[in-house]
């Protein structure tokens, strides 16, 4: 009986996680569908599910029109370079945070997360003229160090949660052993927070991809990544939905599909140190 | 070699240097709209004839502004053309942010340019934008529907008659609304349509002395008018409904009336996307017989930001896309219902366009809208759904996120209208108009 309960439980469960699951990915299975439509069909009232006459129509559109390669470089490029800058910035941050903090830690990790809480638009001004002066409007070397700045606090904070779960004795065991600050931090504590460093990276790559303030307003035509491809297909005259989600489509596609095969790295680095 | 020889090949060089150093790679910032992408295929024409080629950045139209504002007001030197519209041309202009285009070759023939578009896109005399293309909004209609009603739609409609085939058109059990209209929030979007509408009922937003005029009957009148028509024949929701939704419903057969962009004409009567191609008819925007009518008038037009490096590139490719020539390549190769409209006089004396079905009706709207004289009461400012003032884009945002809130039921009409007015006054105080 008691048997029969838990499998009923888990049924429930399993068909709960599935709908949810679903719900969540619907937004992004539709825009996939509407990609192979044609334009018509695309606003058709009731709307078309699966049958369709499908079509490559919106692909062959957008890559005649756009030149995605540069566009995708420059997402690749901005997003890993932030993200790599932001680890090697962050680990001994988080580091001293973690193991040799003084009284203000929690203060300054908390003003560190509250500079995220300051619209963007509020810089913008200041960023576009800094960025004029020094000649990197338009350039992505401007778009690593800015969003690494953005999610700096994210990275650091992640890191410094994931390192407090790492036994203090066992770094001092490695300084006993003669290891130096800098080989504490790289032999010993980084591979033991791979984890969490590897789900702090892929949430960061997935932030940085994702921005679209900055990259829209830093960059013209050298420098945009696929934030800009997208918005280049939006239009407020025109009903152009299938061609932007063709669009969308294969900008989110490379992003997906990381998530897709790091999809354990990511729950395991995020449930990190949750259960003990 | 022989001094001729030496002297042939020193010339040949120079000319080949000549034709390198002039050659210039120009940034241009765009909107995503049918015309602008097919000048992008274009393109290819405008390099084989000057050598310079084109890197385009194409915007949403928000995204667009906000960016070229951007740039332009920190001098930032990313773009060396930009799309801009009828409201940022005289501001900008006024500011010396723009190249004046008072210098264009004389085969260019500037005077074949619309009046109205030259008058909207100067300053001072000054023209300081070409525009790409023109439009102005019109009555678009299903004459079956129409017919069914047993009405006749009028060449130059009045409001009245409007709102009484809209109601008549109305059949809400086969999903048919007798008119569609902008209600959404944004200065561009349901804001554009009332501002407009409200100069045929005799309202504007500011008298002589820049006070605000929302307190008025006339601007009462309308948004009641407005309101009531659209809860008895408009669609569900349609305080959210912009241009691409009533595009949406007009064109799934939703809708009976539409009164909008003239661009619209070509969407709607295009077989592969309209179910009601074939049934639609065009009339001028509504009047109330007060000598206003509630049509617009806009262009995106193409202008040079003043410092760029490569003006006189700049300037050929504009002498380019805003000439005849361009009109008639795009002619050639994708027809005349696809050529950019509503910018050069020529084009609507050309016979061949003539034939197009909503060409008149385009041209016949452009022409009833006068930008420096749109309303009935004299006002102080220059723009027929829009007053040609820096302040006036936040303004009307604001003011018209209230009017949504009243057609979507939220608060009265009379309550929108008392925001607006201390909205607009406190605006225009703390800007020193008062």
């Amino acid at each position: 009986m008691a048997r029969a309960v838990t499998n009923q439980r888990k049924a429930m469960n399993t068909f709960f996680a599935w709908a949810l699951g679903l719900l969540i990915f619907f937004p992004i299975l539709w825009t996939i569908l509407t990609s192979f439509k044609t334009e018509a069909q695309a606003i058709s009232d009731p709307p078309i599910f699966f049958f369709f006459d499908w079509t490559l129509e919106n692909y062959k559109a957008v890559l005649e029109r756009s030149d995605y390669a540069k566009f995708l470089w420059n997402s690749i490029f901005i997003a890993g370079g932030s993200t790599l800058l932001g680890i090697i910035i962050a680990v001994p941050a988080a580091w001293s945070m973690a193991f040799v903090p003084s009284k203000r830690t929690k203060d300054i990790l908390l003003w560190m997360l509250s500079t995220k809480m300051l619209p963007a638009v509020g810089v913008l001004y200041p960023i576009y003229l800094i960025c004029i002066e020094l000649g990197v409007l338009d350039s992505r070397i401007a778009l690593v160090f800015i969003l690494m700045l953005i999610n700096l606090p994210i990275i650091v904070w992640m890191l410094y949660t994931y390192f407090k779960e790492i036994p203090v004795d066992i770094l001092e065991a490695a300084r006993m052993d003669g290891a130096s600050l800098r080989d504490e931090i790289i032999h010993v504590l980084t591979p033991m927070a791979i984890p969490g460093i590897a789900s702090t990276v892929l949430l960061n790559v997935i932030l940085a991809w994702n921005e679209a303030f900055w990259t829209l307003n830093l960059t013209a035509a050298d420098a945009a990544p696929l934030t800009a491809f997208i918005a280049s297909y939006s239009s407020p005259e025109g009903l152009f939905f299938a061609k932007l989600s063709a669009a969308s489509t294969m900008a989110i596609a490379p992003i997906l599909i990381m998530g897709w095969f790091s999809q354990k790295q990511l729950v395991r680095g995020l449930t990190f140190g949750a259960v003990k | 070699m022989s001094l001729k020889n030496t002297l042939c090949a020193a010339v040949a060089a120079s000319f080949l240097s000549a034709g390198v150093a002039s050659a210039d790679k120009l940034t241009i910032a765009t909107v995503n709209n049918g015309d602008m992408i097919r000048m992008q295929g274009m393109t290819e024409d405008f390099t084989k004839k000057t050598g310079h080629t084109v890197e385009w950045v194409t915007l949403e139209e928000n995204v667009l502004r906000q960016r070229v504002t951007t740039d332009i007001t920190t001098k930032g030197g990313a773009f060396d053309i930009m799309t801009i519209g009828m409201y940022e041309t005289p501001i900008w202009g006024k500011n010396k942010w723009l190249v004046p285009l008072d210098d264009l070759s004389e085969g260019y023939n500037a005077a074949d340019i619309l009046p109205a578009m030259s008058g909207g896109l100067s300053y001072d005399g000054t023209l300081y934008a070409a525009p790409f293309y023109g439009e102005s909004s019109m009555i678009m209609y299903r004459k079956d529907l129409m017919e069914k009603a047993g009405m006749e739609m009028p060449k130059s409609p009045s409001w009245s008659f409007i709102a009484r085939a809209a109601r008549k058109m109305t059949d809400r059990d086969a999903d048919i609304n007798g008119i569609c209209l902008r209600g959404k929030a944004g200065w561009g979007e349901g804001g554009a349509f009332i501002t407009a509408m409200s100069n045929s009922f005799g309202a504007r937003w500011f008298d002589e002395k820049w006070n605000a005029q929302f307190d008025t009957r006339e601007w009462s009148d309308t948004l009641n008018f407005y309101k009531n028509m659209m809860d008895d024949a408009g669609p569900k929701g349609f305080a959210t409904n912009g241009f691409n939704e009533n595009l949406s419903l007009f064109q799934q057969g939703k809708c009976g009336m539409w009164i909008d962009a003239t661009v619209a004409a070509s969407f709607v009567t295009n077989p592969k996307d309209s179910k009601v191609a074939d049934k639609v008819g065009f009339a001028l925007a509504p009047d109330n017989g007060m000598g206003r009518r509630s049509n617009w008038l806009w262009a995106w037009a193409l202008a040079i930001p003043a410092g760029t490096q490569k003006e006189a590139a700049a300037k050929q490719f504009i002498e380019w896309a805003t000439s005849t020539d361009y009109i008639e390549l795009v002619a050639a190769k994708e027809g005349w219902a696809n050529v950019p409209p509503g910018a050069r006089t020529s084009l609507y004396e050309n016979e061949n366009y003539k034939k197009v079905p909503f060409a008149q009706m385009t041209l016949d709207s452009i022409l009833s809208a006068n930008p420096k004289a749109s309303t009935v009461d004299p006002s102080p400012y220059v723009g027929v759904q829009f007053a040609a003032i820096p302040e006036f884009a936040g303004i009307a945002t604001e003011v018209s996120q209230e009017f949504s809130a009243a057609y979507a039921g939220k608060q009265t009409i009379a309550e929108a209208l008392a925001k607006a007015q201390t909205i607009t006054n406190d605006a225009m105080e703390a800007a020193g108009y008062k």
